[in-house]
């Protein structure tokens, strides 16, 4: 088994201002083997790759390659030991021909010998089995293809350890078929493949392997065939934190009947396939599944985040047209977006300024928040909501996380919305803030406000919610509450099949 | 490019489409300008006047296709062309020779390239900033150099500056019975040849495909492994050669240098490679489509002054118009085409 | 610009001390090479009105045009993250305008300027409106798009007249490209003044400096907190529009004819040099119009001053860009950093870390 080991990190750690990333974890990486990197949201399982590929340099520990002691300063440093990177987002040139993207940046020679090239690479291109031609525009292609040029250009480039990060987000099955043959083909000669991925049916399908890792901290490696769809799921969620359990209990929280707010059927958008929901006043629920298991995208069309294109939505019984933020926003709604930085804080402008947008937008852009009533609003929530920052003048960019949330929390709480979507509130933010969150979330509903709260720790949710959507595959899968809502049954619905 | 050597089919890439779609313009309106106007348009010795007086044009425009490829700009091409044109008027004046004037007007080329490159990559300032300065730069010195239109008199320069290669099959026997050769200046010949180099540059150089990479998507360019610093670097220097050259060929079309030689070239570069397909996006263009831009801008012209709309002013109203008409059926043709790819 | 004053220094100076730092070097500059550049005049003009005179007069007078354009280019660039070329091209629109209505109404007086800036108001909107969709609802990076009008607006203009440079003489045109009688001060610097004004007023009575930031800074974000950015980004070209018309008047009055070759040359670029001086990203997103006001006067005193030293107009350019590439090249992140590495540890590093350390 040993003489089988082609890449050992040993001990990792690495360190972000104020964040322990890594901390100590272990990796092994044998001959032809598939190994599933498993992990939800700020697990690390991106930073320990990207300490892989060179893009962080890492803290502390060692990584060898087949024995050998090795640092990788860059990408580029990575590629040249062996070590190449297929991402999620195709880091390829679209403008370029598939021969081309396979060669470029790795020439000798001044000339560029097309004919040379684009035999060798339909000579790969046949050999991995890639349905495209080595002539043609890669932004003609389909992302599937694009992604396997990519792998194929790893893989010309004799690479020993290949990682697939997210490879299969944007494939459909039959795309998806055709990438795990390539894997298994690449398995078979050799190629440690390090397959990063939230689609728990795509691991059991191909790894041999998998290592769980949680908050930065490895939880262990296991054999796929010994390992269940729930235990791994549960592995990956875990328990909590002790200092959490302080938190109300689940039998306390609200079943008390109130009149339905928000009624949407059939609403589908861009991104989400059609689906009902309802939530009542003063109601809690929570969206959960995995990772592009569509919950993000379904809570989007709520507030018309992307492109509606069909369904009723009703509220109060009255029906309503939101097709634009603008629309949910004026029904009362706010959406705390999953994604903090890119579509959340506006992070060159103040605290004060990032507080007041929502409300500014809904009052018109005739009717501006005076400076002082921006002041005092300001004020108001930097307290409130105990946000550390410098000021209320500060850049908005340069508190940390847990502060930026607060801050767009701020923004939605101050339009004093009827209902409230909270898509990873407690995304990469510190213990601390989280509870504050949860239990605020928890208060708003006894005033009366509708929340919906999606969190990729089940715990979280159990502890909040009373109704919970349970998502897979962009499907709604089941609805639980009452006696359902625990640990064991959520892990089962979301693993699904065999449970 | 198979397709357009016809062997095996390909769908056509932006670059190939945003071209053809030029070519075809180019040539559907030089037609009907042939068979509705006539004149000068059934001569062949018009389109070698085209050429003639746009050789300096058409090599700025070269440049400018290179450097927006990689996804950049320079508007100093214009000034710069104009102060390689009043230095080697003045050098050569004051009895300097041919051979070193020509070097002169590389060298000049060659020092901007270096310093605009260096701030833009090295430094990564705005390129548009950068060379913005490059052009005041360009064009106060050459009014510090003089104010004052400077004739080019010097024997070797003469020479060459009329020499003229002539055709006679291209030509035409006028009224009186004597056949007119069709003319065609050195400057069209060094033209053509820069886009001969430019093209087997772009097409079949390791850097010239660099160009592409960067200007398709930077980041992938550098996970490629290639250095895109440098290869910006390249871009300008290269731009920057060419001025020297445009600047050269221009001397050699006018015999003289002025203080607002050239002036507005850099945009009219800008239209020549945005019509021949090149998007300012960067990894699309091609310098074929960039010639046939620069034919389609000045064809527009003549079929202006030729319909008899001799103000002054529709000849630049139709070029803004003929402009808008490109850049919305690129934006037209793109979107529809990602959309298409996306469904 | 003393009434803006508060806003000026009210944040701290940030991105306001290189501007700043220029006409400080500048002065210190001029004060050493001759006192006297700063002495100002009472004196008669020609008309007979006692006026201000002197170098400090003219720069603050002379850029007039320039600082009018460059508050509008600074919505503008901060909103769509690019710029308008088209400037110069448009104000001779404006101007030709202008002046073709007075002409057609025969006789100017009071109603027939108000009349004839109108016009030229919404025309110079409409243009603006032009640009204005091809950027914010077609997509086109704003330089590409005003290409258009920038190759033919001249042309447009001169179409407008029919291809005369027709004159306009009257106390009233006077008035407003020289003096006031009466009052002593240039009436094109109380014109800035106004602007200032008016803005300021824009940014009080209407949320549109957020919304713009918001817009510039993060479109994505924007968008989902219900902010309409095609419609802010039309807008803000809009609003060029109106100081397009307002300098392109400006330039008419001075001279009390239109040219429409040589109005407003070359100022598209000094504009965007002004936004650029005055700390403003070219890239869109946080900006200050006083920022770029002080810019315009920044260039202008940097043009005087090189005047004063018996440099050709023709010349100034390259003095001038041997300025803006100091500047620049100050500014440049990779300097900063450069020079940072040399001084020791510091914030901009440490701000650096921990965005990537939030990423995660």
């Amino acid at each position: 088994m040993q003489e089988n080991v082609l890449l050992q990190m040993s001990h990792i750690e690495k360190r972000f201002p104020g964040v322990l990333a890594l901390n100590n974890v272990d990796f092994t990486l044998r001959k032809g083997e598939i190994h599933a990197l498993m992990g939800e949201n700020g697990a690390g399982k991106s930073t320990l790759i990207k300490v892989l590929t060179g893009v962080y340099q890492m803290d502390g520990g060692e990584i060898t390659v087949e024995g050998e002691p090795i640092v990788i300063k860059s990408p580029q440093d990575a590629q040249n030991k062996g070590i190449s990177t297929v991402y999620q987002e195709i880091t390829l040139c679209p403008n370029l021909t598939v021969a081309e993207n396979m060669f470029i940046g790795r020439e000798k020679g001044e000339w560029v010998r097309h004919k040379e090239y684009e035999k060798r690479a339909d000579e790969i291109l046949t050999q991995l089995g890639i349905p495209a031609r080595s002539t043609q525009q890669l932004g003609n292609c389909s992302l599937a293809v694009q992604q396997m040029v990519a792998i194929a250009r790893a893989v010309d480039m004799k690479c020993k350890v290949l990682i697939l990060d997210e490879p299969t987000s944007s494939l459909d099955d039959k795309e998806v078929n055709m990438l795990f043959s390539l894997m298994r083909d690449l398995k078979g000669q050799g190629v440690g493949i390090i397959f990063v991925t939230h689609f728990l049916e795509q691991v059991y399908e191909v790894s041999d392997r998998i290592t769980v890792l949680r908050n930065g901290e490895l939880v262990g490696e296991y054999l796929t065939e010994e390992l269940p769809q729930v235990e791994l799921v549960s592995k990956m969620i875990g328990k909590e934190l002790e200092e959490l359990s302080s938190l109300g209990e689940t039998e306390e929280k609200n079943i008390v009947p109130s009149e339905v707010f928000y009624e949407a059927e059939g609403l589908s958008s861009s991104e989400a396939l059609p689906f009902d929901f309802s939530i009542r006043k003063g109601e809690v629920n929570g969206f959960t599944g995995l990772l592009g298991s569509g919950r993000s995208e379904s809570v989007r069309a709520i507030f018309g985040a992307d492109k509606v294109n069909g369904g009723t939505v009703k509220i109060k019984g009255q029906p309503v047209k939101i097709n634009k933020p603008v629309d949910a926003m004026k029904h009362g709604i706010g959406y705390l977006a999953e994604d903090r930085k890119r579509d959340g804080i506006i992070a060159e402008l103040s605290v004060r300024e990032n507080i007041i947008l929502a409300l500014q937008v809904m009052n018109g852009m005739f009717k501006p928040i005076s400076r002082s009533e921006q002041e005092a609003f300001a004020d108001e929530y930097i307290k409130v909501l105990n946000i550390k920052t410098a000021g209320r003048e500060t850049p908005v960019g340069s508190l940390s996380g847990g502060n930026q949330q607060k801050v767009i929390l701020a923004r939605w709480l101050l339009t004093h919305p009827d209902y409230l979507i909270l898509d990873e509130p407690t995304r990469g933010i510190d213990v601390g803030t989280k509870l504050e969150i949860q239990k605020l979330v928890l208060k708003l509903a006894e005033e009366g406000v509708s929340v919906t709260f999606i969190s990729s720790e089940v715990e979280e949710m159990l502890r909040t919610c009373s109704r919970l959507i349970v998502m897979r595959d962009r499907h709604i899968v089941g609805e639980l509450k009452g006696k359902d809502l625990n640990q064991t049954q959520v892990m089962k619905t979301i693993a699904g099949g065999e449970a | 490019m198979k397709n357009l050597f016809g062997k095996r089919k390909e769908p056509l890439t932006n670059t190939q489409l945003l071209m053809t779609i030029t070519i075809g313009i180019f040539v559907v309106m030089y037609i009907l300008a042939m068979t509705l106007l006539g004149g000068g348009f059934l001569h062949t010795q018009q389109i070698f006047d085209m050429l003639n007086d746009n050789a300096s044009l058409i090599i700025v425009s070269c440049g400018l296709t290179i450097v927006m490829i990689g996804g950049g700009i320079d508007i100093s091409v214009g000034a710069v062309t104009s102060l390689v044109v009043m230095s080697c008027v003045l050098y050569l004046n004051n009895g300097g020779n041919v051979f070193v004037s020509i070097l002169l007007a590389l060298g000049i080329g060659l020092g901007f390239g270096l310093v605009q490159g260096f701030l833009v990559s090295y430094l990564e300032i705005q390129p548009f900033i950068v060379t913005l300065a490059g052009m005041f730069f360009a064009r106060g010195m050459t009014t510090i150099l003089s104010v004052n239109p400077q004739k080019v008199d010097h024997a070797a320069f003469s020479k060459l500056r009329d020499a003229k290669i002539e055709i006679s099959w291209l030509g035409y026997t006028a009224k009186n019975g004597n056949v007119v050769p069709a003319r065609i200046e050195l400057g069209v010949v060094v033209a053509l040849a820069c886009i001969v180099l430019v093209f087997i540059l772009l097409k079949y150089l390791r850097l010239g495909r660099n160009f592409y990479a960067m200007g398709g998507n930077q980041t992938s360019a550098l996970m490629l492994g290639i250095n895109v610093k440098r290869t910006r670097f390249m871009s300008y220097i290269l731009s920057g050669l060419l001025s020297g050259i445009s600047g050269f060929v221009f001397m050699m079309h006018t015999g003289a240098g002025n203080a607002t030689n050239a002036a507005g070239m850099e945009m009219n570069a800008i239209a020549s490679s945005i019509i021949g397909g090149t998007l300012l996006t960067g990894g699309v263009g091609n310098v074929i489509g960039t010639l046939f831009g620069t034919l389609t801008l000045t064809t527009i012209k003549k079929i202006v002054v030729s319909s008899g709309l001799n103000d002054p002013w529709w000849q630049s109203i139709t070029t803004g118009g003929m402009l808008c008409f490109f850049i919305l059926l690129q934006s037209v043709v793109l979107s529809r085409r990602s959309k298409g790819k996306k469904s | 610009m003393k009434k803006t004053g508060k806003r000026f220094f009210g944040g701290g100076l940030g991105q306001l001390t290189i501007p700043l730092i220029a006409i400080a070097l500048l002065v210190i500059f001029n004060l050493f090479r001759d006192p006297s550049f700063f002495s100002i005049d009472l004196s008669h003009n020609s008309d007979g009105n006692i006026v201000l005179a002197g170098n400090l007069i003219s720069i603050i007078n002379g850029a007039s045009e320039l600082a009018i354009l460059a508050m509008g280019m600074t919505l503008v660039t901060a909103a769509c993250g690019g710029q308008d070329i088209s400037v110069g091209a448009a104000a001779a629109i404006a101007g030709s305008v202008f002046v073709k209505v007075l002409k057609t109404a025969g006789h100017i007086n009071g109603g027939t300027v108000l009349l004839a800036f109108v016009c030229a108001c919404i025309v110079a909107m409409l243009f603006g409106t032009f640009n204005g969709v091809l950027v914010a609802v077609f997509k086109i990076q704003p330089m590409i798009a005003t290409l258009i009008l920038y190759t033919c607006g001249r042309s447009i203009a001169y179409w407008i007249n029919g291809g005369a440079t027709p004159t306009v003489s009257s106390p009233i045109i006077s008035a407003i490209g020289s003096f006031i009688p009466g009052i002593p001060i240039p009436t094109p610097v109380l014109i800035v003044v106004l602007m200032a004004i008016l803005f300021k007023l824009l940014f009080h009575f209407t949320s549109l400096e957020l919304f713009t930031q918001s817009v510039g800074i993060n479109g994505s974000a924007a968008r989902l907190n219900g902010i309409n950015a095609t419609f802010i980004k039309l807008l803000s070209f809009i609003i060029l529009g109106v100081c397009v018309c307002v300098a392109g008047s400006i330039g008419v009055s001075r001279l009390g004819l239109i040219n429409h070759e040589t109005l407003l040359l070359d100022i598209e670029m000094d504009t965007i040099l002004a936004v650029a001086i005055g700390g403003n990203s070219l890239g869109g997103g946080r900006f200050k119009i006083s920022g770029s006001i002080i810019g315009a006067y920044v260039i202008q005193m940097l043009t005087i001053t090189l005047y004063a030293m018996k440099v050709s107009s023709t010349d100034v350019k390259a003095y001038k860009a041997i300025v803006i590439v100091l500047l620049v090249v100050i500014g440049s992140p990779v300097v900063k950093e450069k020079f940072s590495k040399l001084v020791g540890p510091n914030m901009y590093r440490h701000k650096k870390a921990v965005v990537k350390g939030g990423e995660e």
